[in-house]
């Protein structure tokens, strides 16, 4: 019996949503008396691999092959599951991204087991094996029952966090070989930003609303980004006009976030907008509108004006950085 | 080309959550019910394509799972311009239910293309999709934002992690779709909602499966601390409680 982790890598190396997942199997794992076995599929070195021990894995299952170059969650979801029989594995986790979300259910139908996804604490009980996730786009939390003999768990991002836990873990590369049928994505083309925070790794996001009043007022607003190491967000209204790049959209039907730091500029906090970003940890509001929904999900506001607010914030950061 | 949409019925997003005796189930008095947000964008953009003749998309099927209350909102989607629905006459009890169920109903009547929207926003578990394409061995693509047929050849883009991919994948096979896939849900016009109630719904009975998970209770998201107000004219002061306070920054 042991705990499987899919741990994904980008372009060879791991990210903290990585490492977090390997620290959220440890913590399974303890509670099972059980081992972490992690899996990784793609060229990662070993000094790369030899990371994932850092936070508890004992061991590590390295696939290197040409066939997984990209993502066919057809073909991932036959090798993790060829992995977790021959490891024997009673719980898998995966994170709840992209990913995630492509390879855990077709996994689930492969093995049996039943999902618990988007969970975003350690399981609340062992006998039923019960979780903790988000519901009613976060206006919820509900306890799952898993009531299958394998269990599988999607981890929210961000919603754990990293433990050491120094482990020398041993590696092994196999190859485990996918039959052609299953192989039918064909990737033509891939267009990836440069050179910017993504969204959903970033620990601090600074977000901007229809209180930004006008496309051409970005730059103070980027800039405090810039200086905090924070990616750039928008609202709805923002990405619908155009103002801002979609893929900048948070709220229920943009990407859902759960940063150590959000700071919502001229953002009202509208319901849909707030189920994309209340697991923050911490939420600054800016806004003209004292009575604004926003403020009664902040531990931090302002009442002003974004255009007068966010140059002194610049100024201010740049003051401690000095 | 066939094309049927998955759909689920969810209380409006607007709606104040509230649960029934025991916690295990919402309370269901006052709620507004719509089409699952990512479903609605989903029939639009399959309804797109069957507008555009070049596409060969023949039909827009919309399937539910779910009990007679829910045909309301199967109404709407056919309003909207589904040629016909597909009701599995069930309580939808957790996602591999539904995906079996609906796994089903494909072997039985035959789509090329099956869209998912990537979430319903009750339970929010991203997983019927994926699932349906499995119990049926045929390719998904997940978090999908557009979806072109060029010369019969099904065109995606999906999102990926600081980006976007161009992916080719043969019929049949499952759509998993999200923001981006059409630019705004369609609304059912006053011809359309009169021609919804000739439209055919297929009721079927649902096929034994046992679900593999069930909710224990809910619980309500625990309250923030009341916000702290700083003063405009001195933002450096919240600067100083991120940093030395929160120890965000």
């Amino acid at each position: 019996m042991s705990v499987l982790v899919y741990t994904e890598n980008w372009d060879g190396k791991f990210k903290k949503l990585s490492f977090e997942l390997v620290s959220y199997a440890t913590g399974v794992a303890k509670m099972l008396n059980s081992t972490v076995t992690a899996v990784s599929v793609g060229k990662v070195e070993e000094t790369e691999l030899r990371k994932l021990g850092n936070y508890g894995a004992n061991k590590i299952i390295n696939v290197n092959n040409e066939q997984l170059v990209s993502l066919d969650s057809q073909a991932y979801a036959y090798v993790i599951s060829e992995i977790s029989r021959k490891e024997n594995a009673s719980v898998i986790i995966i994170s709840n991204n992209n990913t995630g979300k492509a390879v855990a259910p077709r996994l689930s139908v492969r093995l049996k087991a039943g999902i618990g996804s988007g969970v975003s604490k350690l399981p609340l009980n062992l006998n039923p094996f019960t979780v903790y996730k988000r519901a009613y786009s976060g206006n919820a939390f509900a306890h799952v029952i898993i009531k299958s003999d394998v269990k599988i768990i999607t981890l929210a991002q961000n919603s754990f966090g990293l433990i050491d836990t120094a482990n020398n873990a041993t590696i092994e590369n196999i190859n485990v070989s996918v039959d052609g049928s299953l192989l039918k994505t064909v990737v033509k083309d891939v267009q990836k930003q440069t050179g910017k925070i993504v969204l959903t790794d970033a620990d601090i996001v600074v977000s901007g609303g229809r209180g930004m009043k006008s496309p051409d007022n970005w730059t103070p607003l980027v800039e405090l980004a810039s200086l905090l190491d924070a990616a750039t967000a928008c609202s709805r209204p923002v990405s619908d006009e155009g103002w801002r790049p979609h893929e900048e959209h948070t709220g229920q039907t943009g990407k859902i976030i759960a940063p150590n730091l959000y700071i919502a500029v001229g953002i009202s906090g509208a319901t849909q907008h707030l189920a994309g970003v209340s697991s923050s940890k911490y939420i600054v509001a800016i806004n003209t509108d004292k009575d604004a929904p926003i403020f009664g999900s902040a531990q931090y506001g302002i009442v002003g004006d974004a255009m007068k607010v966010l140059p002194r914030l610049v100024d201010a950061v740049k003051a401690i950085k000095k | 080309m066939k094309i049927l949409v998955c759909i689920s019925n969810v209380p409006d997003t607007t709606t104040k959550i509230k649960f029934a005796e025991g916690n295990a189930s919402i309370d269901t008095a006052g709620i507004q019910w719509v089409i699952n947000p990512w479903d609605e964008l989903s029939l639009t953009r399959a309804l797109e394509l069957k507008d555009d003749s070049a596409s060969g998309i023949k039909s827009v099927t919309v399937v539910h799972v779910g009990p007679a209350t829910s045909e309301p909102t199967i109404r709407k989607a056919l309003a909207i311009g589904a040629d016909n629905a597909i009701r599995v006459n069930a309580e939808s009890s957790d996602a591999w239910f539904v995906a079996a169920q609906i796994a089903e109903v494909v072997k039985a009547e035959q789509f090329d293309i099956i869209m998912c929207g990537i979430e319903s926003s009750d339970f929010n578990g991203s997983l019927v999709g994926g699932m349906i394409s499995e119990f049926l061995g045929i390719p998904s693509v997940s978090a999908v934002s557009g979806i072109n047929i060029e010369n019969g050849q099904p065109v995606l883009t999906r999102e990926i992690d600081g980006g976007k991919e161009i992916v080719e994948i043969p019929a049949p096979f499952v759509a998993i779709v999200q923001k981006g896939i059409a630019k705004e849900p369609r609304i059912a016009a006053m011809r359309g909602i009169m021609m919804a109630r000739s439209k055919p719904v297929k009721l079927v009975e649902p096929f034994p499966v046992e679900s593999l998970t069930e909710v224990a209770e809910f619980e309500k998201p625990s309250s923030r601390a009341a916000c702290r107000y700083i003063d405009a004219e001195n933002p450096a002061q919240l600067i100083d409680l991120l940093l030395n306070e929160a120890k965000v920054i």
